[in-house]
């Protein structure tokens, strides 16, 4: 017996604001969150600005602060994001007896979850020193001694990649099933797929879920900046990311943390929780082609978007809404209508398909939560986000983008694309919740 | 609709006592130690300077010509990955487009990969002429990094170190195009991965998958932070095969080190179909979180034993039914009074006779490969219907009643259990059995 699997609480910290109402205010009025690089100072750096979350104070959100003072961004984020999701889904994360009828032991946890910002600081002051310019090579002996007077154990543990789901199992008590997974981009919609088969199979539950991860500090902004995967439109950030634009010049770097709780619809019922929408259907699959670029006859897309509504049951007419993974560089968008159009055909013309990313930016890990949570806003309020700065489309990208303004539409079932560097896709389908 | 069995038809792994599992297995049974003093970098000022390092290997002799060019793409992380994926494969009796692209037997999009991955350093000589460009009156200067560092970094420089990375480039080599996962649970990670590619089976998504997990703990920055957290020993230097000592009453510390092992899942009924040795099957997985003191230590056992309750449930076994367990057994003392304290409690009465056969002492901590370098024992104990002697257990620390081996041991093994914890607080438990035959 297959378990239903619906959502049941929603939460983000991200560029638009810390809250699920802010996040879709700004969505729905036209805001964005791009502005100059404020967290180091990358002045000289190609690319000047990004996307940051403003204005988060963890202190003032988790019920004790001490436990999380060392955690990295995209930890912050993430704890966050569950509180908000997690009070929306009646899970107590405030009392340390918590009376919400659920038992810890069936309650999971899965992220897609980032590295911790490195201490640049440290790291960059230990190999000025320990590097020997005579010769050409490091001196280790003055590198360690360095390193272990400038570095510190606690900045060190919180760059691990399973931290940020520590310190959510800290603040939530879950003793269920515990995973994270990083496959880029694609991570938080992998996370939920996968989290989403553990409750249909009876694994758990509940399952929180969702991602964490902030790459903007220095040498997550060189890695993306050497790659040219970023706009480097310095002069206008408000509207450099613009996807399937003809001058779309790269994506812009973001950070968040974003939180759905899935649940069996046995345990939803159980508990009276109000069901906000349903997942159905999860595909994944791997381009198996080349590190650096994404299949040219979108292949592995293809193959993540057909194993998702095979998985669902559902046909492409069944599909009213593809939120895309939408980044704003040439070959994403390129290759990603290509996938549209390849699965859907004639009625790829029909679907709408926008990318929120114009407006909140790209959050890496956490993006394929924040915008799952933008489709199920786009259920509940029938209202569907905008791809912003689409003033000059593209020739050869000729779907129905939702350009420049949120456009009013009844839709009841939704598909999420979220494609990774290395090859990782990832696809959701979801749906309005309906007892049959 | 009951679920689609899952078994175990090849291992492959890259580990400080050789390479590939006939090696490692011999190590093991010959009591070798693969630890030493630390020779990637010069470990000088280290407090810990051993390390349990892969032997010397040439990785263009593991990549098929076509591919050769992205060798330069590949941390060492992703090597000894490759290198473990290329013998599973070999053993598998599948032939990949890396084997020959005439004879290809594995249906892409229905092989599926999911790798336990760490947090990736980089290498400091590659990237240190550029930070060292970027000093003024011997300061770092963040402008002059922007303008002059930053561009002489290599172009792919992030490409190198991304965890997922391990799995794309197996996957790119062998034409694997069905599901794939990265996991970064961090000591467990490899547990896990190979939990969710058996289920991947279990559902349908895939018929064959690579599992496993691999990490280079052997990079000053990872060791820095392991002798930080104060994990790593600081008394092992002038006799390093001695050095980690899990269970033992003058264990000081575990000792990290480099490995991958992969494992190849499968749908019993193909394997069946196809004539397919079979090493083991699956029967259980899960994993759980665990009390943590300041996220490095574990302060209670209660999420290991909850990881280890859902597998066994899983398998449907009792703890008595247990003929092997492989624990995590890092050599930190703290820790590893806390896990032989959960296994005597899940265990019960059946402690003092169920052997405990932890072999961190001679391959190593390997982090992320931990748990797939343990199956990968596993399998080979059910295969040979063998356990090996615990190597440095020589007397028991305070409060462990575990039954370790001192001496090897030949029985009938049906079930194995192999359980570990991560700094951090995650847990995980696999359940693997003798394969029995039975329905498909």
């Amino acid at each position: 017996m297959k378990e239903r699997v619906v959502i049941t609480g929603m939460g983000i910290v991200c560029p638009l604001g810390n809250s699920v109402a802010q996040m879709w205010e700004g969505l729905m009025s036209g805001r964005h969150g791009i502005n100059t690089n404020t967290l180091f100072d990358a002045s000289a750096y190609p690319t000047t600005f990004d996307a940051e979350v403003k204005n988060f104070d963890l202190s003032s959100v988790v019920k004790n602060p001490a436990l999380h003072s060392q955690s990295n961004r995209g930890s912050a984020f993430v704890l966050g994001a569950a509180v908000e999701a997690c009070r929306q889904a009646g899970i107590d994360t405030e009392t340390d007896s918590p009376a919400d009828g659920i038992d810890r032991a069936c309650m999971g946890i899965y992220l897609g979850a980032g590295e911790g910002a490195m201490d640049s600081q440290a790291f960059f002051t230990a190999i000025v020193k320990g590097w020997d310019s005579q010769k050409q090579q490091m001196d280790w002996s003055v590198w360690m001694d360095t390193t272990f007077e400038i570095m510190t154990a606690a900045h060190e543990l919180e760059q691990e990649t399973n931290m940020p789901v520590a310190h959510l199992a800290v603040l939530t008590g879950a003793q269920g099933m515990i995973r994270s997974c990083l496959t880029a981009c694609a991570a938080s919609t992998q996370a939920i797929g996968e989290a989403a088969m553990l409750i249909r199979r009876g694994r758990a539950d509940v399952i929180i879920t969702g991602g964490a991860h902030s790459m903007i500090h220095p040498l997550g902004l060189m890695g993306f900046n050497r790659l040219t995967a970023l706009s480097t439109r310095n002069d206008s950030p408000a509207t450099a990311s613009r996807p399937f634009s003809a001058s779309r010049d790269g994506f812009v770097l973001g950070e968040g943390g974003a939180v759905v709780i899935l649940e069996s619809l046995a345990s939803a019922k159980k508990r009276k929780a109000k069901i906000l929408a349903e997942i159905i259907g999860f595909g994944s699959s791997n381009d198996a082609f080349r590190v650096t670029d994404m299949h040219e006859e979108a292949r592995g897309a293809v193959q993540a978007i057909r194993s998702a509504l095979a998985d669902a049951g559902v046909d492409i007419h069944d599909i009213d809404y593809i939120s895309t993974h939408g980044t704003s560089t040439s070959e994403n968008d390129t290759i990603e209508t290509l996938a549209i159009k390849k699965v859907f055909g004639e009625y790829a013309y029909k679907v709408p398909c926008s990318s929120p990313k114009s407006q909140f930016g790209h959050l890496i890990g956490a993006t394929g939560c924040a915008e799952l949570i933008t489709c199920v806003l786009a259920i509940q309020e029938n209202m569907l986000p905008a791809t912003m700065n689409l003033h000059d489309p593209d020739p050869a990208l000729d779907l129905d983008y939702v350009p420049n303004r949120p456009r009013k539409a009844k839709i009841d079932t939704v598909l999420k694309e979220s494609f990774g560097f290395g090859g990782q896709n990832n696809v959701l389908v979801i749906r309005r919740f309906s007892e049959s | 609709m009951e679920q689609r069995r899952v078994v175990i038809t090849s291992v492959g792994v890259v580990s400080p006592l050789g390479l590939g599992v006939d090696d490692f297995w011999a190590g093991l049974m010959e009591g070798r130690c693969g630890i030493g003093r630390i020779r990637s970098f010069d470990p000088v000022r280290m407090p810990c300077q051993i390390a349990g390092e892969a032997p010397d290997y040439a990785i263009r002799d593991y990549i098929p010509k076509s591919y050769r060019k992205a060798a330069k793409l590949m941390c060492r992380d992703i090597e000894l990955s490759v290198i473990a994926a290329d013998e599973a494969i070999r053993n598998s009796g599948y032939i990949s487009r890396a084997i020959d692209p005439e004879r290809v037997n594995l249906r892409p999009e229905r092989t599926a990969i999911d790798f336990g991955s760490g947090i990736i350093s980089c290498e400091l000589p590659e990237i240190a002429p550029s930070v060292a460009l970027s000093a003024t009156d011997g300061r770092f200067d963040m402008k002059k990094w922007g303008r002059e560092g930053l561009p002489t970094v290599t172009p792919l420089w992030l490409l190198k170190y991304l965890p997922n990375m391990l799995a794309c480039h197996i996957g790119i080599i062998h034409d694997i195009q069905g599901p794939s996962n990265t996991i970064t649970c961090g000591e467990v990670s490899s547990h896990i991965a190979i939990t969710e590619a058996a289920e991947m089976i279990q559902r349908n998504h895939a018929d064959v998958a690579l599992a496993g997990g691999g990490e280079a703990k052997v990079n000053p920055l990872l060791i820095v932070r392991q002798c930080l957290l104060k994990r790593a020993t600081f008394t092992g230097n002038e006799d390093p095969q001695s050095a980690c000592r899990p269970f033992d009453a003058g264990a000081s510390g575990s000792v990290f080190g480099e490995g991958a092992g992969v494992l190849i899942l499968e749908d019993y009924s193909q394997a069946r179909q196809r004539g397919a040795a079979i090493l083991a099957e699956f029967v259980g997985g899960a994993s759980s979180y665990t009390a943590m003191d300041s996220y490095i230590f574990m302060k209670d056992g209660r999420g290991l034993e909850i990881a280890i309750e859902q597998a066994l449930k899983q398998a449907a076994i009792e703890p008595e039914q247990l003929d092997l367990i492989i624990p995590h057994g890092t050599g930190i003392a703290r820790d590893d009074r806390v896990e032989a304290e959960t296994l005597q409690r899940v265990l019960g009465s059946a402690a003092s006779k169920t052997a405990v056969w932890p072999i961190k002492g001679q391959v190593s901590h390997t982090g992320s490969a931990s748990g797939a370098i343990d199956l990968i024992a596993a399998v080979q104990a059910i295969r040979y219907q063998t356990i090996g002697a615990a190597y440095n257990f020589e007397v028991p620390a305070e409060g462990c009643k575990l039954h370790i081996p001192r001496e090897p041991i030949q029985k009938n093994i049906r079930y194995v259990l192999c359980c570990g914890y991560s700094f951090g607080g995650q847990t995980a438990a696999v359940v693997l059995k003798k394969f029995e035959g039975g329905r498909t």
